[in-house]
C-alpha cells in the first residue's frame, strides 16, 4: 500500500487524496510526504494511524518516509510517530505553545471514552455551549464504532480548533468491518454507497430491520450528526468500502432545512474509491454559525418525525389495485 | 424509586451500558414491583439521544406508553427535556 500526504488535505478537497492511496500490496506500507510544507484535517491523521496500526497488526511493513516539510512538527506534536512507534528524530522546543488540539487517541471502551471527555474540552480551551455540540459528536460516533465495527483498534480520534475561521474539525476513524458488512444482515444494500445513504436515514440501524432500532440503538447519530454539520454551513464526510458521501457547505444566503433523505441534501459522493476496510468520519463546525443546540433539537425533532413517518410507509406493504 | 444521574454519569449522560444497566437493574424492577420511577437529572447538562435511547425506549416498547404515567423525570434542562421529548416521541411512532 501507498500513501502521500500531499501539500493541502481537507475536506473540500479530500478526494485526490484518497483516490492516490494505492492498496495493491497489503504486505507494505509507504507513506511520503510533500517536501516543503503539509497541511492536513485532522482525519487524515486518523487514517494514516488506522493503515499504520493494521500494517503493524499484521505485521507487515511500515515504510514511512522522513518527513521535510516544516510543518512536520504539526505530525510529532499531533503523536502520529508516537502512536505508530516511530521514532522521527523531530524535536519540540518547550517554548512551542500548546495549542487547541486533541492528539490523536485511540478509544477501545466505554471508560476510555467517558476520560476522553472529561479531559478533550479544556484541551480546546472552548465555552461551555460551544463544546455541547463537539462532544456529542465525539460521543455519538466512537459509540458506533465500540458497536458495529468490530475494530482491533478501537476508535481513532483527533481534533484541532483553528481560531482565524473559529473552525474545529474532528476526525474519527476505524479498521473495522465497514458500514455495507453492518447494514447487510437486516437490510441488503447493494453497494457501498446505498450503505452509506442508509446509515445517515434516521431510524435504520444495523443492528434489526425495524424502523427506530432496537433498545440499544435507535439509528439516529449519524443524522444527528450531519444535522449539526448542516447547521454550521460546514463540511462533513463519511468514507467507508469504496464509496464516500460528502456534505457540502450551503451558502450563507440561503436557508437552511434539515431533511432526512441525505440524497436530498447539497452532496457530493465517490463511488469507486480504493476500498477503505471500516469507516471515515470527518466534520468541520464553524462555531460562528452553530446555532443553539436546543434550537437544533428542535429543528432535529421536527424532521426526525417527517423522516420517520416516510419510512414507515416505504415499510408497509400497499395493496396492489387494479 | 429515585435515581440520581449526576452520581452515575456526571454532567453529560453519553455512557450508554450505564443507561443500560440502570434500565435493567433499576427501572425495570422498579415498575415491575408497581413502584413510581423518579428520573432526577439535577446537576447533568447534557445528554445523548442514544443514551436516553438506552435507558427508557425498551421500557415503553414492551410496557407500552402507559407506564409514561409511573416514571418522573426531574430537574432536567432545556436541553435534556428536549432529548428526552425526542425520544419518547420516537417511540410512540414505534411501539
Amino acid at each position: 500500500m501507498k500513501i502521500h500526504l500531499s501539500n493541502s488535505v481537507w475536506i473540500g478537497n479530500i478526494d485526490p487524496f484518497i483516490h492516490s492511496f494505492d492498496t495493491s500490496n497489503d504486505k507494505i506500507l509507504e507513506i511520503t510526504s510533500h517536501k516543503k510544507w503539509v497541511s492536513v484535517h485532522p482525519v487524515v491523521l486518523c487514517m494514516i494511524t488506522g493503515l499504520g496500526l493494521f500494517i503493524r497488526r499484521n505485521q507487515a511493513e511500515l515504510n514511512f518516509k522522513k518527513m521535510e516539510a516544516t510543518s512536520k512538527h504539526y505530525f510529532e506534536r499531533m503523536g502520529l510517530f508516537k502512536i505508530l512507534g516511530i521514532d522521527s528524530g523531530i524535536k519540540i522546543t518547550s517554548h512551542e505553545s500548546a495549542g487547541r488540539f486533541i492528539p490523536l487517541q485511540l478509544i477501545t471502551n466505554s471508560q476510555n471514552l467517558d476520560d476522553f471527555i472529561r479531559e478533550m474540552i479544556p484541551m480546546l480551551h472552548l465555552n461551555p455551549e460551544q463544546a455541547e455540540p463537539i462532544k456529542y459528536i465525539i460521543s455519538e460516533l466512537v459509540r458506533n464504532v465500540f458497536e458495529h465495527a468490530s475494530s482491533s483498534d478501537g476508535a481513532i480520534v483527533c481534533a484541532q480548533y483553528y481560531k482565524k475561521s473559529n473552525t474545529i474539525r474532528i476526525g474519527v476513524v476505524d479498521t473495522g468491518v465497514g458500514i455495507k458488512y453492518t447494514l447487510e444482515r437486516f437490510y441488503h444494500p447493494k453497494d457501498d454507497f446505498h450503505a452509506l445513504t442508509l446509515a445517515l436515514t434516521p431510524g435504520i440501524t444495523g443492528t434489526t430491520t425495524k424502523i427506530g432500532g432496537t433498545e440499544a440503538n435507535a439509528g439516529a447519530g449519524l443524522f444527528f450528526i450531519k444535522s449539526l454539520a448542516k447547521m454550521s454551513r460546514d463540511f462533513f464526510m463519511i468514507y467507508s468500502g469504496k464509496a464516500m458521501y460528502k456534505l457540502l457547505k450551503n451558502p450563507k444566503n440561503k436557508q437552511i432545512k434539515l431533511i432526512s433523505d441525505p440524497l436530498k441534501d447539497h452532496f457530493s459522493s465517490e463511488t469507486n474509491l480504493p476500498f477503505w476496510k471500516g469507516t471515515v468520519v470527518a466534520i468541520d463546525l464553524c462555531l460562528n454559525n452553530i446555532l443553539n443546540f436546543n434550537k437544533l433539537l428542535d429543528l432535529i425533532r421536527k424532521v426526525y418525525r417527517e423522516g420517520r413517518k416516510q419510512q414507515n410507509k416505504i415499510k408497509y406493504k400497499k395493496p396492489q389495485f387494479i | 424509586m429515585e435515581i440520581k444521574f449526576y452520581s452515575l454519569v456526571g454532567a453529560f449522560a453519553e455512557n450508554k451500558d450505564i443507561a443500560k444497566d440502570i434500565r435493567v437493574t433499576k427501572i425495570i424492577p422498579s415498575l415491575e414491583n408497581g413502584e413510581e420511577v423518579t428520573l432526577d437529572f439535577d446537576k447533568v447538562k447534557s445528554a445523548t439521544q442514544s443514551f436516553v435511547h438506552a435507558l427508557i425506549s425498551d421500557v415503553i416498547r414492551k410496557n407500552g406508553i402507559k407506564t409514561l404515567d409511573t416514571i418522573y423525570f426531574k430537574n432536567c434542562n432545556d436541553t435534556i427535556k428536549k432529548i428526552i421529548e425526542i425520544v419518547i416521541e420516537y417511540m410512540q411512532d414505534h411501539s
